[in-house]
């Protein structure tokens, strides 16, 4: 398939659109097109619309002359510019290192892969503060990267110093994120038939042809969905920036916060997340644009006949490299917070600070038995995969149909929540949530339902890509052949997309289990979580506290990776590995 | 077309659905059953589970506690929920937010006769809309034993901060972003004046200090006696107890002390008042009475490492070791919220920019 079958496109979706036509009722359609459109005008227009008004109009007046600091100086702008350039260069650095890994992930079996790809999972629920804590034990004056250098060399100041810098950031994002392109280009990957680069290089092309000409306008869908999702998370960066990159650097993302919690000078803080949203939105367009030239349909396959494992030696040494990497910048750090979890404050290891999780000492009314946290986060992650998923799965139908002028525009309109920031969304479901009967400022409902805003993306991007590469041609037969529209959906286009949904249910899991979102934002129902239990500890001083905030972020850990490799399981179930 | 024709069909439905009269519900009679009161708060707030349960029991309400972020956050959403308060009672204003809070007008007056017992220096509203109910001070912290192995005399006064052998000692909250870092901006803004603090601060700046975002990643992360290398850190005059108190056994004595000179120490005073519009408002006077009482006041200081505002109170052991400045430094609340802004510019403008 190389780039002159992408002529057959056009003729595609054609194709695509007729079938569809025939197999759907209209009513059907309506009503679904009205389940995601609904929750976004509910959760995020609704609130959001309230908090700007409230801010940017308080006496039906526009607030101008709050807004006049904005342009009277020229710090805003400088904000936005290194914003957009930190973002742009954590993205380029963040495909660089996972790119070979998403290639080795698809295309070689060896032991211990699906594990290492659980780990790789884990940074993305760890709030920042405990991020930073294992940054500090690898690389600062008292981490192994510093002490054995000065130990070895007789140094009497600690070489390497990287807090507060922005290699910090950089290197902060890329652990964060590395994750995205792993999952979603690796798993893409997966499923693209090795003989077309096979047969480029049977006719003479060099690998690296070979990869240009074919494999990569494959891959581009996924690529750039992916790079996507990445930028707009460096975009919207908060906890990195602040804790780790220190007070000399903020994102819009910072700003907005500092301008809404700590100054309370709500109408700048809405003229900046307007901002911040309008930005999202312009890049979503463009990237929709883009996209929709891109889009080829695919000829998908079975992981088990694409990935086999390192036979030569150049193959082995590229599996061993890209896997020491992942080690190295991913598994390291997690490790030494682990380790820090049984000896922090104290001599030797001990399980100490584990047994401590469970003993209510100051009998506090706010004791949270560590089985509870657990519990809590997995109900919550659970209805966001559920949530997630139903909408995503009805999204992402509903924008591969839609090509016109109506795709265009919903398709940006899905992925704003990633733009916008938590803590104006929080403050609009406080003034918008208000009256029954959606008062649910107080509900453990609101939950999983901010989460899932966040969530939805990642669904939908997973999702996309593929559904919209479903060969045509599989569902005509199957309409031949005489199968309900129900049955084509099923039996042809859920096995397709069964992967991508996998990748999509990851992403929700993870997204709520590290609390992502308003809800941070907004008063918390006694449901305590795990991150909510490990700011609680962190927030005192002394040996105990700091001990069992560290083993409740081992505790998250475990509970991501085990988690995660339960939902890996699914694929050898119904909906199968295809 | 005939997609493009559904979806807006679509569209229509919707806005219909959500613009259609609203539907008013139907007044329920106030239940006789349980009663609840809900409490507004930081996320730092914590309590016994007996003392809270002596409150239900007498007063056979049951007590929900909202947490709604850090001090500012949790006011700010009470703030803005004001046409719908989302609790009966608010507790956790500080001084340095005193004039916000009173300002939004969202409390209601409310004359406990507990206050009697209080101290007349922590109370700082004369309408009884916030009551005192803890204090504490933010102060620098430095490890005893790193002084003692550089054979260096610690320092003593915000002044020897700025000595040649303290350069790059001293870590500090962004008073931006945390509420130490704001009570330590005022503490120099109250010993050096509004003339004198900036200088003092950019002689700081010189000398190599650190600015951390929180006082979590000041605490654990630079601080000497855990994670860091530097030996000076704002943090709490309780903070050196609370050491020894979580350490296991580990400590008979405080890792740490406190700088205790003039001025050198903010004091912040926590208040709680009756959210304006409570249905509970003879609950919530309950609630108001029982956080000063002699049974909550003494529950204070092991819970959230602050000292109680009532005297008579009685202080467990191990507070000893969190030493009371003698003359913490003074910026009345108004004078904070005025400036506050500016303050906060001006030592951006000196110490990052």
């Amino acid at each position: 398939m190389t780039p002159k079958h992408a002529g057959t496109r056009k003729h595609g979706g054609r194709e695509t659109r007729r079938v569809l036509r025939v197999s759907t009722s209209p009513l059907l359609r309506v009503s679904l097109y009205l389940i995601p459109l609904a929750f976004l005008g509910l959760f995020y227009f609704y609130p959001l619309f309230s908090i700007f008004r409230l801010s940017l109009a308080p006496e039906g007046r526009p607030a101008l002359t709050a807004l006049r600091g904005l342009v009277s100086t020229s710090y805003y702008a400088r904000t936005l510019w290194f914003t957009t350039w930190q973002a742009a260069l954590s993205t380029l650095l963040t495909l660089l290192a996972s790119l070979p890994a998403a290639y080795v992930f698809a295309r070689y079996q060896f032991r211990g892969k699906s594990l290492l790809q659980a780990l790789t999972t884990i940074p993305f629920v760890l709030p920042t503060i405990v991020v930073a804590t294992a940054f500090t034990s690898l690389l600062g004056p008292k981490g192994w990267a510093n002490q054995i250098p000065m130990a070895v060399l007789g140094l009497d100041r600690p070489p390497i110093n990287l807090m507060h810098s922005l290699s910090i950031i950089l290197l902060a994002h890329v652990f964060y994120n590395y994750t995205i392109i792993l999952r979603m280009v690796g798993g893409f990957w997966a499923n693209l038939n090795p003989q077309l680069e096979a047969a480029a290089r049977m006719l003479g092309a060099s690998p690296w042809r070979a990869f240009r000409e074919v494999t990569l306008p494959l891959l581009r869908p996924a690529l750039t969905a992916a790079a996507l999702l990445v930028f707009l998370f460096d975009f919207t960066s908060f906890g990195v920036i602040l804790i780790l990159g220190g007070p000399r650097y903020a994102t819009l993302e910072v700003e907005i916060y500092r301008q809404a919690v700590n100054l309370f000078n709500l109408p700048v803080a809405a003229a900046l997340s307007l901002l911040q949203i309008g930005c999202t939105f312009g890049l979503m367009v463009t990237y929709t644009r883009l996209q929709q030239r891109i889009t080829v349909p695919l000829q998908l396959r079975p992981r088990r006949i694409t990935a086999r494992q390192p036979r030569t030696r150049r193959e082995r040494w590229l599996v061993g490299i890209n896997v020491a990497v992942m080690i190295l910048l991913l598994v390291v750090p997690l490790l030494s917070l682990a380790e820090r979890s049984l000896s922090a404050g104290q001599q030797g290891y001990s399980l100490a600070y584990y047994r401590e999780l469970s003993v209510n000492r100051q009998s506090s009314i706010f004791f949270v038995p560590p089985l509870l946290a657990v519990r809590n986060s997995l109900l919550f992650a659970g209805a966001t995969v559920g949530l997630a998923l139903t909408l995503g799965l009805i999204s992402a139908w509903l924008l591969a149909r839609q090509r016109g002028w109506l795709g265009r525009l919903l398709d940006p309109v899905f992925m704003l929540p990633l733009g916008t920031s938590a803590v104006t969304l929080g403050f609009g479901y406080i003034i918008a949530l208000a009256k029954p009967p959606l008062n649910l400022r107080t509900s453990p409902a609101l939950v999983p339902l901010a989460h899932t805003l966040v969530a939805l993306p990642f669904v939908v991007r997973s999702l996309l890509p593929v559904i919209r590469g479903i060969h045509p041609h599989l569902r005509e037969a199957a309409r031949v052949l005489g199968a309900s529209s129900w049955r084509v959906w099923r039996e042809v286009d859920l096995p397709i997309v069964g992967r991508a949904l996998l990748v999509g249910a990851v992403f929700a899991f993870t997204v709520s289990l590290g609390e992502f979102g308003a809800t941070v934002f907004v008063a918390r129902p006694q449901m305590p979580t795990m991150p909510v239990v490990i700011y609680r500890f962190l927030g005192q001083p002394g040996a105990i506290n700091y001990g069992q905030a560290l083993a409740m972020s081992t505790l998250l850990m475990i509970v991501c990776t085990v988690g995660f490799l339960a939902i890996e399981r699914f694929r050898y179930g119904e909906i199968g590995e295809f | 077309m005939k997609q493009t024709a559904l979806f807006l069909l679509a569209l229509v439905l919707l806005a219909a659905a959500s613009c259609g009269p609203k539907v008013t519900p139907i007044p329920t009679p106030t239940p006789s059953g349980p009663r609840t009161l809900t409490v507004m708060t930081h996320d730092s707030f914590d309590a016994s589970q007996e003392v809270i349960a002596q409150f239900e029991a007498e007063t056979g309400a049951t007590i929900k506690f909202l947490k709604s972020g850090d001090a500012g956050a949790a006011l700010n959403q009470a703030i803005l929920s004001k046409d719908a308060p989302l609790g009966d009672v608010f507790y956790g204003v500080d001084n340095t937010f005193f004039s916000r809070a009173i300002q939004a007008d969202i409390f209601e007056p409310y004359a406990s006769p507990a206050l009697a017992d209080i101290p007349d220096e922590l109370e700082l509203d004369p309408q009884h809309r916030l009551s005192p109910v803890d204090f504490g001070d933010v102060c620098l912290n430095y490890d005893k034993a790193w002084f003692e192995e550089k054979g260096l005399p610690p320092p003593a006064t915000l002044e020897d901060l700025i000595k040649p052998e303290m350069k790059g000692l001293l870590v500090v909250e962004n008073p931006a972003t945390s509420s130490p870092g704001l009570a330590f901006l005022m503490a120099t803004v109250g010993h050096f004046g509004e003339d004198g603090y900036r200088d003092f601060w950019a002689q700081l700046r010189a000398n190599d200090v650190l600015v951390t975002a929180g006082w979590e990643d000041a605490y654990y992360g630079q601080a000497s006696w855990w994670d860091g290398d530097r030996p000076i850190v704002v943090s709490y005059a309780t903070s050196p107890a609370a050491e020894v108190y979580f350490s296991e056994g580990a400590y008979t004595e405080p890792p740490t002390a406190n700088v205790l000179g003039d001025g050198a120490c903010f004091r912040q005073i926590e208040f709680v008042g009756i959210l304006k519009g409570t249905a509970n408002r003879d609950l919530a006077e309950k609630w108001i009475d029982f956080m000063l009482s002699p049974a909550f006041q003494a529950d204070i200081p092991l819970h959230m490492w602050v000292f109680p505002a009532n005297p008579q109170a009685e202080l467990p052991d191990v507070f000893r070791f969190a030493e009371a400045p003698p003359k913490p430094a003074q910026v009345s609340p108004e004078a904070i919220d005025q400036n506050r802004e500016k303050w906060i510019e001006a030592w951006t403008e000196t110490v990052l920019h």
